[in-house]
């Protein structure tokens, strides 16, 4: 049996139980009945600041989970609300329609007219903006310290108040269109990208596009908006981050008199969609108008939400970095510079999401050299990976650097708030984020190597290749007429 | 400042974490350009005895510091040979002190430091973080001073690296946003060195070699021509023997030649070019101004009303929020060592392009002639000024100001008179400022995109 199946199918039955495990009041265990798993674990109990380290947790009675971190380098703070939603929540058909409500939360309250929102955040000297991803929304405001109570009263606002009208919806899907063709149609690399994602998962939610396929953001409606917002939009379903030059407690108060007055509401039962196991090792081609050829490997992996193992993800994410992190890493030195097979060539891995993963190779063939080649040289250093152990020169160097990012980490607040909400979002512990680097520096050689051996294999893999169509040669800046055909 | 950095191959380990964390934003996240200014770190500077100028801010709060050279040696320097700078830069830690570009690396990384390098218009930089323990900290200046200082400029690197560039070239070539660049750069200076882009031409590219490399850096790296940019956890007497171990074994040189002024446009063009993508993108524009412009002020602050304030923009507003037309629409100023470019920019479905066209034309043409609301410059101050905290609240940003300030000779108050020198700015000193220097009907206009050849001209 495909041990990916087992491994996911396990860590989300235990994900559904860690809500229900983390000691709650009364009061919250009636608000918790219909959404236990959309509370994550570590939650500090309801009425009592729990504090590790240098961050505060609280929940409020209606369920919200706030986490601070108080630094007070700068007069400065960053807030921002974590939704437990995104694109992997959505079904086929709608697809996009998380980040489509992400736009429309500007839209308007009862009380605020469209982009309200925004002439007040500018006018108190903000920078805001928000994103979507597979796993998550969020919201965030960046501020002079004094200015905080603005961006709660204004986000517990659109909380519970958003105002969704048909006129304002009609108009900005046709933006998020543009988005799409911006970001995605007119970049051959993104397009491989969407393509390859939708053919290595197959019942998996990873499937579909954050950004939605073009077709079902041209059928969607306000009603789909209603209905994802009164779905997945309440205190019990959201992390609040706040770090800054804060003091924690009067944080905690200003929360409870602004997010504090918005009702939880029953948050619906997500379904797993655990994909099935692969049968062997797929390949696409992606013929697009480009230049340069390029290609991407996933292979299924676990992650630290779904692993049985529990120093696995770690591993695989160890392996990553002996292959590419930086300049004296082996891509760089052996298929950049020593066999000059590559222009560029990555590995990449996301420990940190909700579901099943793809640890992801990509790169283009250096001048004079294919893709089949360049897929070999990759096959070679999976290879020698697997067959022969990393030596503690690579790893030492690996978690040197490991260490020292986690002290320039802290000279980003916004970083260092992204990932308490994105762990807290996935259903992790926000603490993991503290533990990262003693659990990256147990790995051992053994442990890379047996991750290797045991998930970059053939029957886990998929290969997409970008096959550049011809383009034009552009005409000369005089504005000479030039054709695509 | 200009974003152009060359340095795709290295990745940190702070983006590792979200490597594949596909996003989609309400906003696009255009880089801030031009939008400076911050707070008042107290800023340190003095001469390295072979004429370095070297700024500090000390910032003991954590057991970092970040160093930023700056040599005025950036692709306006090329003359006949696009990609001559960028190239330097780019082969400087290829191969030092008879240290392999893979042993360099390993100096770097075994420690944690992170080194970094690129090459824009003006500026040709090489930039460093690591940790203050002693060892780390000395190991560190100690790869950087031979990175910097020693250079072999090894054949093999060159041809790898060039090649490497040339496959950049092909690729940009792919995308309809950077062709619509490179196009309105050569149109806005089509005699002046800001003409080509800091990657360099296919031409320029092929007809380099390393002794001409070599020759370059003989040239433009050296004390005089440089600035030392340092915040971090050290005492003024660390930094300046910091700045003279670094900087000390450079040759004093010469300071570079002023870069010429740019001729203003005597009238409008349109380019179109066709290209096979689903959306079209414009960019319409001119040059602009220059640092420490006189004008500075007024047309910073009345772009933020036009077009550099997001969402709450005046173009953003009538193109993205009144008719759907385009994700991102923008208006930015470049200030530069001569006059940068001024360019307003959007992009939008082929169909939609001569109408989206029209009204970012029809945007800008009101705002030169009747100028911003009182409430549009009320709004634009307090979001200057009431952000101003924001500006200066890492060492991260605070080298990115010191490096500005250091290397364009801004007052060494720029910082502190920032906020008031918003506040002054009238009504009048907008409008006056925007009659003055921007001129709708002497306009480079470029669209890249479908068919933009065959949908009849607005």
């Amino acid at each position: 049996m495909n041990p990916l199946s087992k491994i996911s199918a396990a860590a989300l039955t235990a994900a559904a139980l860690t809500g229900c495990a983390t000691g709650l009041s009364k009061n919250d265990s009636a608000e918790m009945s219909a959404s236990s798993a959309a509370l994550s674990a570590g939650a500090g109990k309801t009425g009592h600041i729990v504090t590790i380290g240098d961050v505060h947790e609280y929940r409020l009675a209606n369920g919200l989970q706030i986490l601070i971190k108080e630094d007070h380098r700068a007069p400065v703070v960053v807030s921002q609300i974590w939704y437990k939603t995104g694109a992997s929540y959505e079904s086929n058909g709608t697809t996009g329609v998380a980040h489509v409500l992400e736009h429309m939360m500007f839209k308007g309250t009862k009380t605020l007219g469209p982009n309200e929102f925004s002439r007040i955040i500018a006018a108190n000297g903000g920078r805001e903006n928000a994103f979507t991803g597979q796993d998550y929304t969020a919201y965030f405001q960046q501020l002079e310290k004094s200015r905080l109570p603005i961006s709660f009263e204004l986000e517990a606002d659109r909380m519970a108040n958003l105002n969704l009208r048909a006129e304002d919806f009609a108009k900005e899907v046709k933006v998020v269109m543009e988005e799409r063709r911006m970001r995605t149609d007119d970049k051959p690399r993104s397009l491989t990208y969407e393509h390859f994602a939708a053919t290595a998962f197959v019942n998996s939610p990873y499937h579909q596009p954050i950004i939605g396929w073009m077709n079902d953001l041209e059928n969607m409606n306000v009603d789909d908006m209603r209905n994802w917002y009164k779905d997945w939009y309440a205190p019990n379903n959201a992390t609040l981050v706040v770090a800054g030059d804060v003091d924690a407690k009067a944080v905690f108060e200003l929360a409870q008199k602004t997010y504090g007055k918005v009702s939880a509401r029953p948050i619906p039962t997500l379904k797993p969609q655990t994909d099935f196991e692969q049968k062997g090792i797929k390949r696409i081609v992606v013929k697009a108008p480009a230049q340069v050829p390029y290609m991407l490997m996933g292979y299924k992996v676990p992650v630290v939400a779904t692993a049985k193992t529990d120093w696995e993800p770690y591993a695989l994410e160890m392996l990553a970095n002996v292959l590419d992190a930086g300049e004296s890493s082996r891509f760089a030195k052996e298929l950049v510079r020593g066999q000059q097979i590559a222009t560029s060539v990555g590995a990449g891995y996301d420990l940190y999401s909700r579901l099943d993963n793809l640890f992801i190779f990509s790169g283009t063939p250096a001048k004079g050299k294919t893709i089949d080649e360049l897929e070999k040289a990759i096959r070679a250093q999976i290879q020698k990976i697997k067959t022969e152990p990393v030596n503690q020169a690579e790893l030492d160097r690996i978690k040197a650097q490991v260490v020292a990012s986690k002290v320039y980490e802290k000279d980003s607040l916004f970083y260092q708030a992204m990932q308490m909400g994105t762990l807290a979002t996935v259903g992790l512990d926000w603490q993991l984020m503290d533990q990262f680097v003693e659990r990256l520096r147990a790995v051992t050689p053994e442990q890379v190597q047996a991750v290797a051996k045991k998930y970059l294999i053939d029957d886990y893999l998929t290969v997409a290749v970008l096959k550049p169509q011809s383009t034009p040669a552009p005409a000369a800046a005089n504005g000479g007429h030039s054709h695509a055909h | 400042m200009p974003i152009n950095s060359k340095n795709s191959k290295s990745k940190n380990m702070n983006n590792k974490l979200f490597f594949g964390l596909l996003m989609s934003s309400i906003l696009f996240f255009t880089a801030l350009i031009g939008t400076t200014a911050s707070a008042s770190p107290d800023i340190e500077h003095w001469r390295t005895t072979n004429g370095a100028r070297v700024y500090f801010v000390p910032a003991p709060e954590l057991p970092i510091v970040d160093i930023r050279i700056i040599f005025n040696a950036g692709a306006a320097r090329d003359e006949d040979m696009p990609g001559t700078a960028i190239l330097t830069n780019g082969l400087l830690a290829e191969g030092a002190g008879g240290l392999s570009a893979n042993q360099l690396a390993e100096q770097f990384e075994s420690i944690g430091a992170r080194f970094g390098n690129s090459a824009q218009r003006d500026m040709a930089i090489l930039s460093l973080r690591t940790l203050t323990e002693r060892k780390i900290f000395d190991s560190a200046v100690n790869t950087l001073t031979t990175i910097l200082t020693q250079p072999d400029f090894p054949k093999t690197a060159f041809e790898r690296e060039r090649s490497r560039l040339l496959t950049t070239l092909k690729r940009n070539k792919q995308s309809p946003g950077k062709q619509a660049n490179e196009t309105f750069f050569n149109a806005l200076y089509s005699k002046h060195p800001y003409r080509n882009q800091p990657t360099g031409t296919e031409a320029g590219i092929n007809g380099l070699d390393t002794a001409k490399l070599k020759a370059f850096y003989d040239k433009y790296y050296v004390g005089s021509n440089a600035i030392l940019a340092i915040v971090g956890d050290l005492s003024r007497a660390d930094a300046e023997q910091l700045a003279q171990t670094l900087m000390g074994k450079l040759p004093e040189g010469e300071p570079a030649d002023d870069i010429p002024p740019v001729e203003a446009l005597t009238d409008s063009k349109e380019i179109r070019i066709d290209h096979p993508s689903a959306q079209t993108h414009i960019l319409v524009g001119q040059p602009g101004m220059k640092r420490g412009d006189p004008d500075y002020f007024a047309l910073y602050v009345g772009n933020h009303i036009l077009g550099g304030s997001g969402l709450v923009a005046r173009l953003s507003n009538e193109i993205r929020e009144k008719r759907g037309l385009a994700y991102s629409s923008y208006s930015y100023f470049v200030p530069m060592q001569q006059n940068g470019p001024f360019t307003i920019g959007l992009q939008t479905k082929n169909e939609s392009a001569n109408e989206a066209l029209k009204v970012l034309r029809e945007t800008i043409g009101t705002f030169v002639k009747e100028g911003a609301t009182a409430e549009e410059l009320e709004a634009a101050k307090k979001n200057i000024t009431g952000g101003f905290p924001l500006r200066i609240s890492s060492n991260k940003k605070i080298i990115d100001y010191i490096g500005m300030i250091g290397f364009y000779q801004l007052p060494m108050d720029y910082l502190d008179t920032f906020n008031e020198r918003v506040q002054a700015v009238t009504l009048e000193d907008i409008k006056t400022a925007f009659q003055k220097r921007v001129h709708p009907e002497k306009m480079i206009t470029v669209m890249v995109g479908g068919d933009v050849n065959s949908i009849g001209k607005e």
